[in-house]
């Protein structure tokens, strides 16, 4: 099936969400569609599926105009979509998510009270899934599964409807590299069986891992096509409009004492496990400790233990002395600690609040913020003005809700407010998770110079990209250990093997014959070989549903 | 979010699990305070007997004489099982399905002596009817059910009615009047139940339309009917009662063979027509809503309007549908308590039964068939309440009404499980 769009333009209010946009998709192609957040890739996708109608211009499919009044239409006319947010009920079984919609009945009265054909529902699940590589259950629930198998739920939904022309909104942004793996492998496969992809992104490597052709999509514009045969930079630039940095401009950097030391740390997660087991490291002023690793290997919970979130069931974590363990959140802010949390929409910011409210969080009760009985509202707004042009977050609008910003401007208000009052340590957990390549070059700046002006840094990311660019030092932690210290020209190959738990196992005897702590700060194991080690703990930890959306 | 002292050395504790231990030791601290109040108690001591009524109408011939046995070892045999029951449920390493068991055989036995010990002694005064207890809990069931059928099908397409209870009020009300007037209760039902829906419109459109936070408005919609029928009630039924407020009423249908049944026969089937509607009403839709094409686009809709939305299914339309039709199951509630049963009208004649069923579709957890036991353990308080006043037992009315609540506080805290709402209840759907 041939997709073509022509001069597709929506606009929403003085808003012009798409441009006269121009596209066409080819039979049997994966065609990219690369944009920053906020650039109306997702918008014209939500075009192309019926759900909002353009303002002007037309979509052809096979040559034909077609007038897609509802999602309904785009299903008939042979279009798929796999929205960022999946749209999947998470109550409902696989096959149950399948049908819904497009149900066959059987008996019953006929028509809407016609009894449903589970059997027929389930074999068709089975039928799609064996046909195209994508193991599925049809009786799993939604809820249960990995948000990997979920995804594959949508694709399948879908496949059964017979969608010629798939629409994947941002596929990667939930998955783990491996699943990023088995997505592709799925993508080619149903590349070779004659459909199309349009594969939305802003991640530059997928694009040239995958795609066949490229357009470029910028402040709702298209400003060019692609082969996968460019370079990340020129695609970068092309995105951006503007040549971009992709590696952090960082010089060496000039250490001072320890400043932050976490000594036999020990928290346990929800469930009582030991989700930090026994941890040291120290960091200096000026340096910054990379912590590394795959999501779930108790990441979170010491970032979580470090502000105070969490209880701390064993250990101290000191800054310049001061004991922080014990104190919670409030304290652990007032010794200076800027904290960028994981999960930003959870724990960063409060979305129905202004950008303006959100960047005096953590600032609100203290001068000049607050006066003696109320608010300096006038105080505030201007602290947003500041902000907003330091931080170049947009739209400028300091009073519109902060849920309405695009991720990437959602985190920038979070690293503002976090790195505008004076620091002695910034922690930083996965601070350009989700951001487009703009926001990432100006957050990763903003955190060496944080270093440079003398601060011990603390970043947690499972990006090793980020982790290599931006590292003094770099720590791994697997299954709640660091499993080795290793320096930033450390290649990816080794520190993936400690990503995956395995280290040398000469090493490993000699950490665990040393006392409890022997890992801190580079004493034990400052050079990791890729070892013949055990391998039976290659297998990450299980991961847990993202929750699914909406 | 602060760990335990006891979560901490969980790996030692895992074998006892204290959200097992904990309701297990009290449902057989009860069991045994039963032990010692029905068994071992001056009621039923010196060989008292209990008695119970077995039929309805124990002057019609025919019928089953009054059973009596001695009360006190009945009563310390049920006690013990309830105390054996909550030792299991506390001990013995038990499936879910195998502890839930064990609840409603604790229940069960618990009421059981309870009854045991308020009859025991009565046998000149008729006992305790146990046909009586059970139509009585019947009968205030019915309104209960229709209400919480009404509540399952909005809250399952993700609108929350609160209005039930001035549906009940319309469709009592409307029926009444219609009855009157036309001397027909036939027409009466459908008047009743079309005035339901009419309310349940109202509540579709501005919950839908309007985007009116939906418990404040159910709120609001209730004041109005309870303001309108108290108006016209003054205005109109109470001066010509003759004309407008003196209806026909339903007369009972006798199922032959099936009402000779002993005890149960008269109570399920010899009924009046709206009785039997009821219960096919909770089959079709417990059918329905899990086994049809429509139950499944409705609890769609309920979970994850926008995935209903992006597979074609028409958001709104399936909660106006919904809404409207839900209404006219709790008008005929409202019918129920007319036509069905007194006849004229009162003001508020429905006196809160409206929330009731509200909390019965909670305890029931949206399902048909859930929220037909927790009616019939809610119409239990007032069967049992009625059966119960003329013995002199020495619990107060009022402490014997409290009861199945307490009883359901119990029971729900102990089934276990999430009680889950359905996840849109409340948002309206707004397209961007």
């Amino acid at each position: 099936m041939r997709l073509e769009l022509r001069a597709i333009t929506k606009r929403f209010g003085s808003l012009v969400a798409n441009d006269r946009i121009d596209l066409v998709v080819e039979p049997g192609e994966i065609h990219c569609l690369l944009g920053e957040n906020g650039a109306g890739k997702s918008t014209l996708m939500n075009v192309l599926y019926g759900l909002y109608h353009p303002d002007e211009g037309e979509i052809l499919v096979d040559g034909e105009v077609k007038r897609l009044q509802g999602p309904r239409d785009a299903i008939a006319a042979g279009i798929g979509m796999v929205h960022q947010h999946f749209m999947l009920v998470p109550v409902f079984t696989v096959a149950e998510n399948v049908v819904l919609g497009d149900e066959t009945v059987t008996a019953g009265f006929g028509g809407p009270l016609g009894w449903l054909d589970r059997r027929k529902a389930r074999r068709e699940v089975r039928e799609v899934s064996e046909r195209y590589g994508l193991p599925l259950d049809p009786d799993a629930r939604i809820e249960d599964l990995p948000v990997g198998l979920q995804q594959r739920v949508e694709i399948v939904k879908a496949l059964v409807r017979d969608a010629q022309v798939l629409i994947l909104d941002e596929p990667t942004a939930v998955l783990t590299p491996q699943e990023i793996e088995e997505l592709f492998t799925v993508m080619n496969t149903l590349r070779e069986a004659g459909k199309s992809i349009v594969f939305i992104t802003h991640k530059l490597k997928e694009v040239l891992a995958i795609a066949d052709r490229i357009t470029v999509i910028r402040r709702g514009r298209v400003v060019g096509t692609a082969t996968a045969q460019m370079s990340e930079q020129e695609l970068a630039s092309m995105m951006v409009g503007r040549a971009v940095q992709l590696v952090v401009e960082k010089g060496p950097g000039t250490p001072g004492d320890n400043a932050f030391e976490v000594s036999d740390l020990t928290v346990l997660d929800q469930h009582g496990n030991r989700a930090v087991d026994g941890i040291s490291f120290a960091v200096r002023g000026g340096e910054i400790l990379c912590i590394a690793g795959v999501d779930g290997n108790g990441q979170s919970e010491l970032a979580q233990a470090i502000l105070g979130l969490i209880p701390v069931q064993a250990g101290s974590i000191t800054l310049d002395g001061r004991q922080l363990v014990g104190g919670g959140p409030r304290r652990t802010l007032d010794a200076g600690v800027g904290f960028v949390p994981e999960d930003r929409s959870r724990d960063g910011l409060v979305a129905g609040f202004t950008v303006a409210e959100n960047l005096v969080l953590d600032l609100y009760k203290s001068k000049p913020f607050a006066g003696a009985f109320s608010l300096d509202l006038t105080a505030i707004g201007k602290n947003a003005e500041a902000r907003i042009a330091e931080f170049d977050i947009r739209p400028t609008d300091p009073d519109l809700p902060a849920g309405t910003l695009s991720g990437g401007n959602q985190q920038k208000v979070v690293v503002a407010r976090e790195m505008s009052r004076p620091l002695r340590l910034l922690v930083a957990s996965q601070p350009t998770r989700g951001v487009d390549v703009g926001a990432q070059e100006f957050i990763h700046k903003r955190i060496v110079a944080e270093r440079d002006q003398g601060r011990p840094v603390v970043i947690v990311s499972t990006e090793l990209d980020e982790v290599l660019a931006l590292a003094d030092k770099i720590a791994v932690m697997y299954r709640g250990k660091i499993v080795g210290v290793v320096p930033p020209d450390t290649s990816r190959e080794q520190i993936g093997l400690l990503m995956a738990g395995i280290t040398d196992s000469a090493a490993a005897a000699q950490r665990s014959a040393a006392p409890a702590g022997g890992t801190a700060g580079g004493t034990a194991a400052d050079h990791v070989e890729p070892g013949e080690g055990a391998d039976d703990g290659a297998a990450g930890p299980d991961r847990k549903r993202e929750g699914t959306g909406s | 979010m602060t760990a335990t002292a006891a979560e901490l050395t969980a790996p030692a504790a895992r074998g006892l699990d204290r959200a097992r231990l904990i309701p297990g030791l009290a449902q057989a601290a009860v069991g045994a305070y039963a032990l010692w109040a029905f068994g071992l108690g001056a009621r039923t001591a010196s060989g008292a007997k209990a008695a119970v009524g077995m039929a309805l109408n124990p002057n019609a011939p025919g019928a089953l004489g009054m059973q009596t046995f001695p009360a006190a070892p009945v009563a310390i045999a049920l006690s013990l099982v309830c105390v054996v029951c909550g030792v299991a449920r506390a001990f013995a390493p038990l499936g879910p399905a195998a502890r839930r068991g064990l609840t409603v055989g604790y229940v069960v036995s618990f009421v059981l002596a309870f009854l045991v010990w308020a009859s025991a002694g009565t046998s000149t005064l008729g006992g305790v009817s146990l046909p009586g207890v059970l139509n009585n809990t019947l009968i205030v069931s019915v309104p209960l059910i229709l209400g919480a059928l009404c509540g399952i099908i909005c809250e399952r397409s993700g609108v929350v009615n609160v209005a039930i209870e001035g549906q009940f009020l319309f469709g009592a009300f409307s029926s009444a009047m219609a009855a009157t007037m036309s001397g027909s209760v036939w027409i009466g039902l459908v008047v009743g139940a079309l005035s339901g829906a009419l309310l349940g419109s109202l509540l579709a459109v501005l919950a839908n339309r309007y985007h009116i936070e939906q418990v404040v408005l159910g709120v609001v919609l209730n004041l109005f009917a309870l303001g309108l029928t108290n108006f016209l009630y003054d205005k109109l039924l109470s001066p010509k009662a003759a004309e407008f407020n003196q209806p026909p009423v339903f007369q009972a249908i006798r199922i032959p063979g099936l009402a000779d049944i002993p005890v149960i026969g008269p109570v399920l089937f010899d009924q009046n027509i709206l009785f039997y509607l009821t219960f096919l009403i909770i089959a079709v839709l417990q059918v329905g809503l899990f086994r049809t094409r429509w139950g499944l686009r409705t609890r769609a809709v309920g979970e994850h309007p926008r995935a209903a939305d992006t597979v074609g299914i028409k958001v709104l339309g399936t909660r106006y549908r919904n809404v409207v039709m839900a209404g006219l199951i709790s008008g005929l509630g409202g019918v129920w308590l007319t036509i069905g049963q007194v006849g004229s009208f009162t003001t508020n004649m429905s006196a809160g039964k409206g929330f009731i069923a509200l909390a019965a579709l909670i305890v029931g957890r949206w399902s048909p068939v859930g929220a037909l036991g927790a009616a019939l353990l809610f119409g239990f308080a007032g069967g049992l309440n009625n059966a119960l006043a003329p013995l002199g037992t020495p619990l107060p009315g009022q402490v014997l009404s409290m009861a199945p609540y307490l009883a359901t506080v119990f029971v729900v805290a102990s089934l276990g499980g999430i009680v889950r709402a359905p996840a849109a209840e409340n948002q309206p759907y707004v397209k961007d």
